[in-house]
């Protein structure tokens, strides 16, 4: 029997659909120019593209950003530099604890601290640093999800990262902007019953993780969303500074824990999942080996965390405690200086970067001596994501967009900063 | 740890490119004579000694009391042989240009950009210099040092006492 | 008993069908977005109250929920999206970036979303707890059932209920030109 009526398939390279498959003129198009603007339902920041599109096919985009710009290195001129710590939290908002390390981080290598953290301090930022990892990447996939119409997985999704925004609330007070970290260590220690909360967490999440697979993995939909969609190469990674999940998804083996190991990572035991082909199915599913990595990290760090100081010993860099400032003269007067002109951070530049949910996290700081910062850059690994999209998108179908740019997890506060 | 990259640019370049290296903190630093620019970078990109194939970085600093005024910074980084290295260019307040780097790295687009949309450093032969943070009826350029934190420009304003 | 009384009960029950139907525009940009997902998640079920499922569409909602900053380049856009909404409409401003401009007091970020739009209930907080966000649509919901909200207002002005000129209370708004003079009330306002 003649199989003309069978639907075409799908070219998997670039979703490109011969005309001739359906044995049929070709229709007279004209390129339509096609916004879609800066508010739209796809909850993934605000981003306005502005497309050429011939019928479905999209010959040009121009992706203009800006939505957001919050103008992070304005206010930090202006701020001392822990009043910094509110501004970092709000660049990639749904993982702010690993802004939090890569800021305090850059300030400690540039006043030459950084060996003295002590080393409970260095376990709990990469606690939660690794805890933010996963909310992350457990936002950009329940998302993703949602925005192709998966509802379920998002809901899972949002369930488990409920019970780890309550966790970071018994820690440091606030669910999502945290600010728990300082110069020096941290803002006070971990709660009591911290560990067992969490890996009460953790089992929890193995099976909310597993609920997930089921429903997406071999779903013929997702899939087909997904599959050789928006290929990136690793010539374009290094062309552009493309790192983190996407950076990895095309092959290119590149993790700041594991390159150049900071905090205490190099004594953990993990893997880092690097994909093959970087079309949007890889980038899901770095994302999802990523989360249980983290999850293996954390068991890791909670049986080998030691007691001990949560901050550094020094009356220049810390705050006295309150008992002392409430009763002697010299603590309040240190609390004052402390607080009023900020810390003295020696004049020079450094450049601090880490692994944070989208990649290489890079500040480059600027100080002149004194206690604010002559100019505190944020390289944000987003921006560097979003900019190979008008490439990607060109010749994909306008309903590709949609997994494409939310699994580039562009977060505006990144971007924009 | 990037000793040999400055080794090896030293050696390499010898006519007065390179103003001046160093190292602070961890971090090795080169200072390159702004017409150098596109030399010195595509030769760290391509040398099998260096192979510094990722662009990191790139973005201006605004020294504002001393001469040049304008720094332009660029990081670059080698996966393959896992070392940076952080250029700077000069480029003065009367003439604030620097050739573009966007045939070396195409991601460095994006990054001149801002550089330029924020301190107003003209990118000599970039394909597209647009203001991207900003909105294009924007006067000036926000994060030079004399431009005031608070001036708005606003686009949309209600009238005052208006219940729409 | 006269007509009043029925069109007072007519109004009443009208007013408690849209508090509890409320279709929202969720204008999501920053942080505030994380807190407003986790109000529509199972655990602080927004679905509850009625306002569950956003509408993608300003055209087919009438709760306009500003969630995150808004810059001074997103102002027409935002202004726009309002205009396009349908009366009776009310406006949201979540989180205290879009009430005042929270602690980002600078050159790009418009200092509270009521410079462009007028709003009914402001949440503050950065971000604001999901309680806060149920208490104020809570509040947002008695202010519908008295008819209080600003499109309501306005909407009985216009069928003349009150004795006001519309014109005194619904002037265009004014497109300022950008440039040096940024800041400055435009000429003739008052």
């Amino acid at each position: 029997m003649d199989n003309t009526l069978a639907p075409p398939t799908r070219k998997v390279v670039l979703g490109i659909q011969e005309p001739s498959d359906f044995d049929a003129p070709e229709l007279p198009t004209e390129p339509l120019p096609l916004n879609m603007g800066p508010s739209h339902p796809a909850m993934h920041g605000t981003v306005r593209m502005v497309l050429e599109v011939e019928g479905e096919k999209i010959s040009s985009a121009d992706v203009q950003i800006g939505y957001l710009h919050r103008c992070f290195e304005k206010e930090s001129e202006y701020a001392t530099w822990t009043q910094i710590f509110p501004y970092t939290d709000r660049l990639n908002y749904i993982s702010p604890m690993l802004n939090n390390v890569g800021y305090a981080m850059a300030v400690e290598k540039l006043m030459g601290i950084a060996a003295l953290i002590p080393e409970r301090a260095q376990y709990i930022r990469v606690i939660v640093g690794e805890i933010s990892r996963m909310t992350d990447h457990m936002t950009c996939l329940g998302a993703s999800a949602m925005e192709l119409g998966a509802f379920t997985p998002f809901l899972y999704m949002l369930k488990a990262r409920e019970w780890l925004f309550e966790l970071l609330e018994e820690v440091c007070g606030a669910r999502l902007t945290v600010s728990y970290l300082r110069i020096g260590g941290c803002a006070w220690d971990l709660p009591v019953g911290f560990a067992d909360k969490l890996r009460n967490i953790l089992d929890r999440t193995k099976d909310v993780l597993v609920d997930v697979s089921k429903l997406l993995d071999r779903n013929r939909i997702f899939r087909d969303r997904l599959d050789g969609i928006g290929i990136i190469t690793q010539a374009d990674c290094l062309q552009y500074g493309i790192t983190g999940p996407v950076g990895r998804s095309t092959g290119l083996a590149y993790d700041v824990r594991k390159d150049a190991p900071y905090l205490v990572y190099d004594r953990f035991d993990f893997d880092v999942p690097v994909g093959s082909l970087g079309d949007n199915f890889d980038r899901y599913a770095v994302r999802v080996e990523e989360i249980k990595q983290s999850m293996r990290i954390l068991e890791q760090a909670l049986d080998q965390i030691p007691a001990g100081p949560y901050v550094i010993n020094d009356p220049r860099i810390i705050l006295p405690p309150k008992s002392e400032t409430y009763n002697s003269i010299e603590a309040m007067i240190a609390h004052f200086k402390i607080i009023m002109d900020g810390i003295h951070v020696p004049a020079g530049e450094v450049y601090s970067y880490s692994e944070a949910g989208n990649g290489e996290l890079g500040f480059y700081l600027v100080s002149d001596g004194t206690g604010r910062p002559w100019k505190c850059r944020v390289r944000p690994p987003c921006f560097a994501s979003t900019s190979i999209l008008p490439k990607l998108l060109e010749g994909l179908f306008i309903a590709d967009i949609v997994p494409t740019f939310g699994l580039i997890n562009m977060i505006g506060g990144e971007c924009d900063r | 740890m990037s000793q040999n990259v400055l080794d090896r640019v030293k050696g390499q370049f010898t006519a007065g490119e390179l103003l001046e290296t160093g190292s602070q903190h961890g971090d090795e630093w080169a200072r390159v004579r702004r017409d150098a620019w596109v030399t010195v970078a595509t030769f760290l990109r391509d040398d099998p000694a260096t192979k510094m194939e990722m662009f990191i970085d790139l973005t201006v600093v605004d020294r504002f009391s001393s001469e040049p005024r304008f720094d332009v910074v660029l990081h670059l980084y080698s996966v393959s042989l896992k070392h940076r290295v952080r250029l700077y260019a000069g480029a003065p307040e009367e003439d604030p240009s620097v050739d573009t780097l966007c045939p070396v790295w195409a991601g460095a687009n994006w990054f001149e950009r801002e550089a330029y949309d924020l301190y107003g450093v003209r990118f000599k032969g970039h394909p597209d210099l647009r203001r991207i943070l900003m909105y294009p009826e924007f006067v000036g350029h926000p994060l030079r040092k004399d431009y005031p934190k608070e001036k708005r420009q606003p686009l949309v304003r209600r009238q005052p006492n208006s219940v729409d | 008993m006269g007509l009043d009384f029925y069109t007072g009960k007519l109004a009443d029950a009208v007013n408690w069908a849209r508090k509890f139907s409320l279709f929202s525009y969720p204008f999501v940009t920053a942080c505030c977005g994380m807190e407003y997902m986790s109000v529509a998640a199972p655990k602080y079920d927004i679905a509850r109250f009625g306002a569950e499922f956003p509408r993608f569409s300003p055209r087919q909602a009438d709760l306009l929920i500003i969630v995150g900053t808004i810059t001074e380049r997103q102002g027409p856009a935002l202004r726009r999206i309002y205009d396009q909404m349908c009366e009776p409409k009310w406006v949201i401003a979540f989180g205290v970036c879009a009430s005042t401009g929270g602690f980002y007091q600078n050159y790009s970020t418009m200092p509270g979303c009521d410079q462009v739009i007028p709003v009914d209930v402001y949440i503050p907080g950065c971000p604001p707890r999901p309680e806060q966000v149920l208490d104020a649509l809570i509040l947002l919901q008695e202010r519908i059932q008295r008819g209080e909200g600003h499109s309501q207002v306005q909407l009985k002005v216009e069928s003349g209920h009150y004795d006001v000129p519309t014109t005194a209370i619904r002037p265009r708004t004014a497109h300022l030109p950008g440039g040096e003079s940024g800041g400055k009330a435009p000429e003739g306002a008052g």
